[in-house]
């Protein structure tokens, strides 16, 4: 059973994120917290759109988080397709379903604020209809990783989808603007204004801040969920054929 | 003479240890038997031998060379008959066997010599969708003859077999062995290859 | 060389021994497009409009359709493993399997389309530019669509699987295509459309065999 245990190299990880989780708990909380304190409350309101600007400071972040998660995913497959290491694919796995939700978050968002903004629910900006897109290749990835009996099969193909997709995503983002600027609707009010006005960054920022760390730490706790998991169906394994 | 040898060989499986800490030397001529019960990882040495896993630890050495390191190489040194017999019904059972004889660059017997050793030489116009399973298994074998291979792995190739084909099958290794050849073979029927090794593998813990 | 020319003759005696299958495409393709009239109204104008997107969102639909046979029963009667441990490389043999899939559904489905245009009034100045569009593209979804055949091998409800891996990832197939007969259409020219649908042609050409061979070899692998 060594074999098992150096590929995952549990015990290391266990160690470590043991010791750094109440960190990144605390940071997120405080950042979350300040970041919130900011944008509902502290931050000018726009000349334009009034309180519906708050809406921006979750809606920001979440897409950000959205290219932030698939780039993760696909340096996570990449290593472990290459390196064959337990805890990469075990990352990939876990970075998904989190990457799924900030996507849908930027989803809705976007369109609460396209409501009083256009009067619709849903426009197909090109923001909007790239991220949409993004959600697809979430749910593909989601889809095609437990659609295998042998987990094992699902990892790898899966891994593999997740590589094609991100060399993909720049031509998807380049086509659909390319596609909006030919069907340009008549009258867009651009969701980001020339310049950006520092009581209005900060909050931003702090709430981009504050999804990286709640990111980090779901993650030092669904891998080590996974770890035992693992280990586990290891235990069952054994006992059943002795 | 070539030697293909496996060091200290796991396999990781879907998160279970199939093989640990396999040892093998296999010699031209040489012939090894497989032998354990059902899920003892027959298959996946045999799987791991032809190149279609990596092993999870250890070395499958052909000559001193590390066989990962010129899969291609390897391919053309190996033939694998596994549980499918790769029979495509739209073909005729000569069409099946030209194919893979082709394909694997036409080194050893000529599709029809093949089909007559495995005595379906009369079969060869007819589409292989009628061939029942033992003549399709040996549509198969003839593939592994036409292939010119040094290496034959062949995983439980009797099933489906009647015993007097098993036995021309035994008569088939014996000549493969006498030019210089070496065969693995999981089984659990008496082919006559009596100077055999054997491995025997168990279930792991 | 020699044994791509193997399997390319292979393939294609395989595929004009089930040459049904190529008809069963193009009856899909027909009939997604024809479907159209009935759900939108037969005001000919606006069959006009929309009708070079229906064509290629059809075509789309069609070639993923006849995507998930691909690589399918050579791994369920193990004639991919075989394929695998083949002296030719499996990038090769992918592309030969790629190029008669085209060959075989592309192709029909280019030789069809001029029909469907006439049934859905697309002007006929349009037609050359939505004939090239195709060319360049449909070689894309057979490459595209061979990647997610090869992810999706073994998996369960492979079909519907490999339709949501894989059609997101030709959105741009069909922006560029479709973009081109627009653009056209308002007397803007195609040709910048047309060019970077040919980019992403070349792209497909140098990922997918890559791409599908990987995936490939661990389908055999497990």
């Amino acid at each position: 059973m060594n074999i098992l245990h150096r590929f995952a190299n549990p015990t290391r990880f266990q160690r470590l994120s043991k010791k750094i989780e109440p960190w990144v708990l605390v940071l997120m909380l405080l950042t979350m917290g300040s970041g919130l304190y900011f944008a509902l409350f502290s931050s000018p309101v726009d000349y334009q759109q009034g309180h519906t600007v708050r809406i921006m400071y979750i809606h920001v972040p979440a897409a950000w988080m959205a290219l932030f998660c698939y780039t993760a995913m696909a340096i996570a497959a990449a290593i472990s397709l290459i390196w064959k290491h337990g805890l990469a694919d075990i990352a990939v796995k876990a970075t998904a379903p989190i990457g799924a939700a900030f996507t849908f978050l930027a989803l809705v968002t976007g369109s609460l604020w396209g409501k009083p903004m256009w009067g619709t629910w849903w426009v197909w900006d090109a923001r909007l209809t790239s991220v949409l897109v993004l959600f697809f290749l979430y749910l593909g990835y989601m889809a095609l990783r437990d659609a295998f009996d042998d987990p094992a099969r699902g990892a790898k193909s899966s891994a593999i989808l997740v590589l094609v997709g991100f060399v993909n995503v720049p031509i998807i983002k380049f086509s659909v603007d390319w596609w909006n600027t030919l069907h340009q609707p008549a009258s867009v009010i651009r969701m980001d204004g020339p310049t950006i006005h520092v009581d209005m960054l900060m909050p931003l920022l702090l709430m981009a801040f504050a999804f990286k760390f709640y990111y980090l730490w779901v993650m030092l706790v669904r891998i080590r969920q996974e770890l035992m998991a693992q280990r586990i169906r290891a235990l069952k394994h054994r006992q059943a054929i002795e | 003479m070539a030697s293909f040898t496996g060091e200290n060989l796991s396999c990781i499986r879907g998160e279970r240890l199939v093989l640990e800490g396999i040892n093998f030397a296999l010699e031209g001529r040489g012939a090894m038997i497989l032998t354990g019960p059902n899920g003892a990882g027959k298959s996946t040495l045999l799987r791991l031998m032809a190149g279609l896993m990596r092993p999870s630890q250890g070395r499958l050495l052909w000559n001193d060379t590390n066989v990962s390191d010129d899969a291609a190489e390897h391919n053309c040194r190996i033939s694998y008959i596994g549980h499918a017999d790769a029979v495509k019904p739209a073909f005729s059972v000569s069409e099946n066997v030209g194919f893979w004889a082709e394909m694997n660059g036409s080194k050893g017997h000529t599709p029809e010599q093949a089909m007559t050793s495995l005595g379906i030489a009369h079969l060869a116009d007819l589409s292989a969708r009628y061939l029942s399973a033992g003549q399709r298994r040996r549509v198969n074998l003839c593939r592994m003859l036409t292939s010119g291979a040094d290496l034959w792995l062949l995983d439980e190739p009797t099933t489906a077999l009647d015993s007097e084909t098993s036995a021309s099958l035994g008569e088939l290794i014996a000549a493969h062995r006498h030019k210089g050849g070496m065969v693995v073979i999981s089984t659990h029927t008496d082919l006559g290859i009596s100077d055999a090794v054997s491995l025997p593998l168990e279930v792991t813990r | 060389m020699s044994g791509l020319s193997v399997i390319l003759r292979r393939e294609i005696r395989l595929a004009l021994r089930h040459s049904t299958d190529s008809f069963m495409v193009v009856g899909f393709f027909v009939i997604a497009v024809v479907l159209f009239p009935f759900g939108v109204g037969p005001e000919s104008n606006m069959l006009a409009r929309i009708g070079p997107g229906v064509i290629w969102v059809a075509a789309l639909l069609a070639a993923m359709l006849s995507m998930e046979r691909l690589f399918q029963t050579d791994y369920e009667d193990g004639s991919l493993e075989l394929l695998v441990l083949s002296p030719v490389p499996m990038e090769l043999t992918v592309c030969a399997k790629v190029f008669v899939h085209w060959l075989t559904t592309g192709v029909p489905l280019i030789l069809t389309a001029p029909l469907l245009a006439l049934m859905m009034n697309v002007p006929f100045e349009a037609w050359p530019v939505m004939l090239a569009s195709l060319a360049l593209g449909t070689p894309v979804l057979s490459l595209i669509g061979a990647i997610g055949a090869a992810l999706a091998l073994g998996a369960r409800r492979g079909g519907v699987l490999l339709s949501l891996l894989v059609l997101p990832l030709l959105i741009p197939v069909l922006i560029f295509a479709v973009g081109a007969i627009d653009a056209h259409l308002m007397g803007g020219g195609a040709k910048a459309n047309l060019l970077l649908l040919g980019g992403v042609l070349l792209g497909a050409l140098a990922l997918a065999p890559w791409a599908s061979a990987a995936a490939l070899r661990q389908a055999v692998a497990s």
